[in-house]
């Protein structure tokens, strides 16, 4: 399955396997000359092809589908409603609670959105299922439908997003200096490149899926448990992944309906969600208000935060989107409270998108410590290092790392923060207005355990396996380079597989928890492989080492000798030959010795067995300050993001060329949230309008200017095997408020209501 | 999208009698068509395929016009260097609009058939109602999301802002399009919506666009298109204008000047009433700026498109004092 030209990669210079080392993607020459083949480019033998039929209103019930035409057209084999799909088992949900209903219908009667699937047609080409499928005719009984937070009440309050302490109004109420503001970010999508879909083949009761997945044991058990099957039954396929971004870790009601055809069918179905259904299949970051009151004394010490947040949901599913979790840590405070309430609306269920909770939380309270910086005539930089939280303030406990005093340094002075004019709309060029903001982000570290086979061949090359994947970020990279040091070979003699539910498991790539969760399984994996290699090497009467007086041997570029240089030296493939063995091969995990195989399921499948980042002594988090330049046009309104410099603490890299292109990828991402991104829904119809590439803005590439990234990370033993922090969600959190902010400095116009788009400034 | 049949034409002349037929569509560089057929608002019977029709897509240009093949790619033209120092407005509009993987395949004929991008026109699934594509049904877009939509030349029928910007250059110009039997001048060759906002250009069955014709002049070797989005590149405008300007030779008074804009109206239109304010006065930043305003005589908006009103003088504003500081 891996294609991938490691001497490329590795050409650029010498220690670059080791961990730590720039090795380019070692995928990357494969992707660019068209040899990656994503999961459903797979070529089989009889592929059907299956497309979905959605709901053209937002709330009501479907009355009648007319399939008649649909079921005569050319090339049609089936067409699916509710009432003729086979109906599956309920499958528990990605914390691993049991499911709320005994069966599931992955086709709707009740419509709670709009673009919600009501039947689905099969057909020998993907041209004639579209055809078909545009002749199935659905009547609906509609209701009204709640269309955004504006329609709501005040939403159920989520008790368990409550943070307190000290007496926060009241503390408010009585500070000297106090800013109240409300933030708002709308509903914004993961936009991958890729589409969602799938290809799924079933041999008698065993299920073949060819899937994009950020996490293919966790999809590889919703699948088992909808059919009844079991999970050593399903194997789950994602070799490549054209960007997930959150959006990709859940099996989804067009994969059922693609599952279910397959076996209907009795021959594989491929189904891939056009582009305007990838914006209502599958729920992009919800919709969020913030209020951020903050008080403070004249010298600009925070007295007391209280924040209050409300986030959509569906009708028919939670999303919580934690909007008090930077709020709650990133200053410190004597008093502080934050509530937060959801409104269900008739949309999908929102998902994850990079830094869920993390990067709303951020554009609030990172803005109004802003506007208390100007309402005091305070450096906003000094304002947050006067405010400096030197230990957890929630959880009371001391950070595992926290660089951020330094970040913000380094940050400060590769941008030349010293020399800005501190008026708002004091800096200008020409007749563009400019502008400098700062702001900082931080997200925590997650950590779960992970597993990896490492084996060394009879020709000296080694195969690492896990079922992790890699969406861009660089899994097939850093796990060589991870075997490459352990084990002393050179990275060219590395292979890495990914991606296949049959191989080492590995819970689900998202929350920035997944290198340092692999790195870790696979120095344990490799660890294990040499100390066996070097045992026989001494114990085997065929081997030229046997009875030198050494414990212990050294391996280095891929050769194995005596630490003091006593005995031959050979290469890996002659000791392999001598000791006759096929393979080496251990796998090695980093889950507590007492877990039993059902926690080690549990482990794999559900994200409950995950530590909290405030486990034990420490409070653990990467940090990051971003620091902003912007020319406004005085005449359009028009924002361009000119100038990015980045500090970030991610711990330490495994890869510093890896982290920097996802730490810029993030930054990219946060200057599309800040000015352009906006899922626009018709209120009329609770419908988005938006919902295609030509629409949809994201920055182009001249929108991003040359960005900056410096790392101020230490290793932190504390948050992972290696020292490593989390790095690929981090980068975004921050830049919506560092860019809100400079365009204040630069227009003295505060805007709190994300994108920040042209007509909201002139 | 349904079954069509596809007919290659290697000749106008078999362009057009195949042009004739019900439902029939030409395809050329098929970056409007293909889109439009798969978001089900294009259903063609017969797809006629022109792009291999032979001497189309020249580039003629002298200084006192330029004749353009109706298959020049857009990327062609915009690169062309006589058009480039005769039309700069031509070429500026061509390679701010869409990409470059786009103008690569798009041809200045398939350009100014574009249609808009009013969302409720693309998705006929969802947004049954549309004048423009189902006349007599209403508008979706009334009432509903309106950011992009027009100030300028709208009707009950239909607000929909004609997207293009290479017809804006034209527009202000004096350009003719060639469809063989007839020539049109560009003004006319597009329709606002009125009553029958189906009806965007004057052509009519069995007639192809052969070629563009720009008369030469002072103001257009003195020109420039300036694009206004939020998205950098790879936009439709939010405000556009194309601008031409000849001075005295005391190098400040305005002998003739062009405006024409993009982004605020239903067709490209010509804002006569700010050239004929400027003419003969001298080129200044508050009367430049004064004149600009009356562009927006008449103008309507509805709600989310108000913007459009403060913005689109600002965009004419800035595009003169440009050119009149590149002396
Ligand atoms: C995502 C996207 C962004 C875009 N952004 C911009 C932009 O910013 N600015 C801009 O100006 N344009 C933009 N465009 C529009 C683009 O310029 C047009 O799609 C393109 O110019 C059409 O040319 P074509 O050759 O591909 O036409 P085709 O798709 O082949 O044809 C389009 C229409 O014209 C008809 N036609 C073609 N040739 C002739 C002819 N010779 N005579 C009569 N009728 C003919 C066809 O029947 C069809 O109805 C964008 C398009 C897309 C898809
Ligand atoms: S504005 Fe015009 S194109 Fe848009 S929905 Fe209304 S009639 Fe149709």
């Amino acid at each position: 399955m891996t294609v991938h030209d490691m001497k490329h990669a590795a050409s650029d210079s010498a220690r670059l396997e080791a961990v730590g080392g720039r090795l380019s993607r070692v995928d990357g020459p494969a992707k660019i000359t068209g040899k990656a083949h994503y999961a459903f480019e797979q070529q089989l033998e009889g592929l059907t092809h299956a497309v979905l039929v959605s709901a053209t209103i937002a709330a009501g019930k479907v009355i009648g589908i007319d399939t008649r035409a649909a079921e005569t057209a050319p090339g049609v084999l089936a067409v699916l409603t509710p009432d003729t799909i086979m109906v599956l088992k309920g499958a528990s949900d990605w914390l691993g609670n049991p499911p709320a209903q005994p069966t599931y219908n992955p086709l709707a009667r009740e419509v709670t959105f709009s673009g919600q699937h009501i039947a689905a047609v099969v057909a020998e080409t993907f041209e004639q299922a579209v055809a078909a499928a545009a002749l199935v005719k659905v009547s609906y009984d509609e209701t009204p439908a709640i269309v955004d937070l504006s329609d709501g009440t005040d939403g159920i309050p989520i008790e368990a997003m409550t943070k307190e302490w000290g007496n926060a109004e009241a503390a408010f109420a009585a500070a000297p200096v106090r800013v109240c503001a409300a933030y708002n970010t709308p509903r914004e999508f993961q936009a991958a490149m890729e589409p969602h879909g799938l290809i799924a083949r079933w041999q008698g009761d065993e299920l073949t899926i060819w899937e994009p997945s950020q996490w293919v044991d966790g999809m590889a058990r919703t699948y088992a448990e909808w059919f009844g099957v079991p999970f050593e039954n399903v194997r789950l396929v994602s070799p490549y992944i054209g960007g997930g971004f959150g959006s990709k870790a859940l099996a989804l009601a067009h994969s059922a309906v693609a599952a279910a055809a397959a076996k209907m069918l009795g021959r594989p179905v491929k189904l891939v969600l056009n582009r305007p259904q990838n914006f209502t299949s599958y729920g992009g970051r919800a919709a969020t208000r913030q209020t951020v009151a903050i008080g403070a004394d004249k010298a600009g010490r925070i007295q007391s935060i209280v924040h209050r947040g409300v986030n959509e949901t569906a009708v028919d599913g939670m999303w919580v989107e934690p909007l008090g979790s930077v709020t709650a840590i990133m200053y410190a405070t004597p008093n502080f409270s934050s509530k937060q309430n959801v409104v269900r609306v008739n949309t999908v269920v929102p998902g994850a998108k990079r830094a869920p909770g993390e990067n709303p939380s951020a554009f609030g309270i990172e803005c109004a410590i802003d506007e208390l910086a100007y309402e005091l005539g305070i450096d906003p930089l000094e304002m947050r290092l006067i405010n400096y939280a030197e230990q957890d303030p929630q959880v009371k406990k001391p950070w595992s790392t926290r660089q951020l005093r330094e970040a913000f340094a380094a940050g400060a002075e590769a941008f030349g923060w010293a020399k800005r004019s501190p008026a708002p709309h004091s800096m200008r060029d020409g007749r563009q207005l400019v502008g400098w903001g700062v702001a900082a982000g931080t997200y925590p570290v997650r950590r779960a355990y992970g597993e990896a086979m490492v084996k060394i061949l009879a020709d000296g090359s080694v195969e690492v396996e896990s079922s992790s994947i890699d969406m861009g970020q660089g899994t097939y990279t850093i796990l060589a380079q991870t075997a490459a040091e352990t084990l002393g070979v050179p990275v060219e003699q590395v292979t890495v597989k990914l991606g296949d539910s049959l191989l080492a498991r590995a819970g689900v790539t998202g929350g920035s928890r997944l290198a340092g969760v692999m790195t870790g399984a696979v120095y344990k994996a490799a660890s294990q492989a040499l100390d066996e290699l070097v045992g026989l090497a001494l114990s085997d009467p065929r081997s030229p080492f046997h009875g030198l007086q050494a414990n212990t041997l050294a391996v280095k570029d891929g050769r194995i000798a005596s630490p003091r240089g006593e005995g031959p030296e050979l290469s890996i493939a002659e000791l392999m030959g001598m000791l006759g063995r096929e393979r080496i091969e251990a796998k090695g995990d980093t889950v507590p010795a007492g877990f039993t195989p059902e926690q080690r399921y549990n482990n794999y499948t559900t994200i409950a067995m995950a530590l909290p980042h405030t486990e034990g002594d420490y409070s653990r988090h990467s940090w990051c300050a971003h620091f902003v330049e912007v020319r406004v046009d005085e005449d359009f309104g028009t924002v361009r993001v000119s100038r990015v410099v980045s500090a970030l603490d991610s711990g330490r890299l495994y890869n510093p060329k890896l982290a920097e292109s996802q730490w810029k990828g993030g930054i990219i991402m946060g200057i599309g949230q800040a000015l352009l991104e906006e899922g626009i829904v018709d209120r009329r119809h609770g419908r988005i309008v938006n919902g295609n590439f030509a629409d949809y803005m994201l920055p182009t590439n001249a929108d991003i200017p040359d960005i900056q990234t410096i790392s101020v990370g230490i290793p932190d033993p504390h948050s992972s095997a290696l020292g490593g922090k989390g790095v690929g969600e981090l980068g975004i959190v921050g830049v919506a408020p560092a860019i809100a902010n400079a365009v204040f400095h630069a227009t003295g116009k505060r805007v709190r209501d994300l994108p920040i788009t042209l007509e909201k400034l002139i | 999208m349904r079954d069509f049949s596809y007919l290659r034409a290697d000749s106008v002349e078999a362009a057009r009698n195949a042009a004739a037929l019900p439902g029939a569509m030409l395809l050329a560089g098929g970056t409007t068509l293909v889109d439009l057929a798969k978001c089900g608002v294009a259903e063609p019977s017969t797809v006629i395929d022109v792009s291999h029709i032979e001497g189309l897509n020249a580039i003629d240009v002298n200084s006192d016009r330029a004749i353009i093949g109706a298959l020049a790619k857009m990327s062609h033209v915009a690169d062309h260097a006589a058009v480039k120092s005769q039309f700069p407005a031509v070429s500026e509009a061509l390679w701010q609009a869409a990409s470059a993987q786009l103008r690569n395949m798009a041809t200045i004929g398939g350009n100014l058939m574009q249609r808009t991008r009013c969302p409720y026109f693309r998705d006929p699934a969802n947004f049954p109602a549309c004048n423009k594509r189902a006349p007599g049904s209403g508008c979706s877009a009334i009432g509903g999301i309106t950011r992009g939509h027009a100030v300028l030349g709208t009707s009950e029928a239909c607000i929909a802002t004609y997207p293009g910007d290479l017809a804006i250059a034209l527009v202000a110009f004096d350009a003719e399009v060639d469809l063989g039997e007839r020539r049109l001048k560009i003004e006319d060759f597009f329709l606002a919506p009125g009553a029958t906002a189906e009806q965007e250009h004057d052509i009519r069955p069995g007639e192809i666009i052969t070629a563009i014709e720009i008369p030469g002049s002072a103001a257009a070797r003195r020109s420039t298109y300036l694009k206004v989005r939020d998205r950098q590149s790879y936009e439709f405008a939010a405000a556009s204008a194309a601008i031409g300007l000849e001075l005295e030779a005391d190098g400040r008074t305005i002998r003739d000047i062009r405006v024409a804009l993009g982004g605020v109206a239903t067709k490209p239109w010509r804002a006569r009433s700010v050239e004929d304010a400027l003419k003969g006065k001298a080129l200044d930043e508050a009367s430049v700026r004064k004149a600009s305003e009356l562009a927006m005589e008449g103008a309507v908006d509805h709600g989310a498109n108000h913007y459009k009103i403060a913005l689109a003088p600002r965009v004419i504003a800035r595009a003169i004092l440009k050119l009149g500081e590149t002396a």
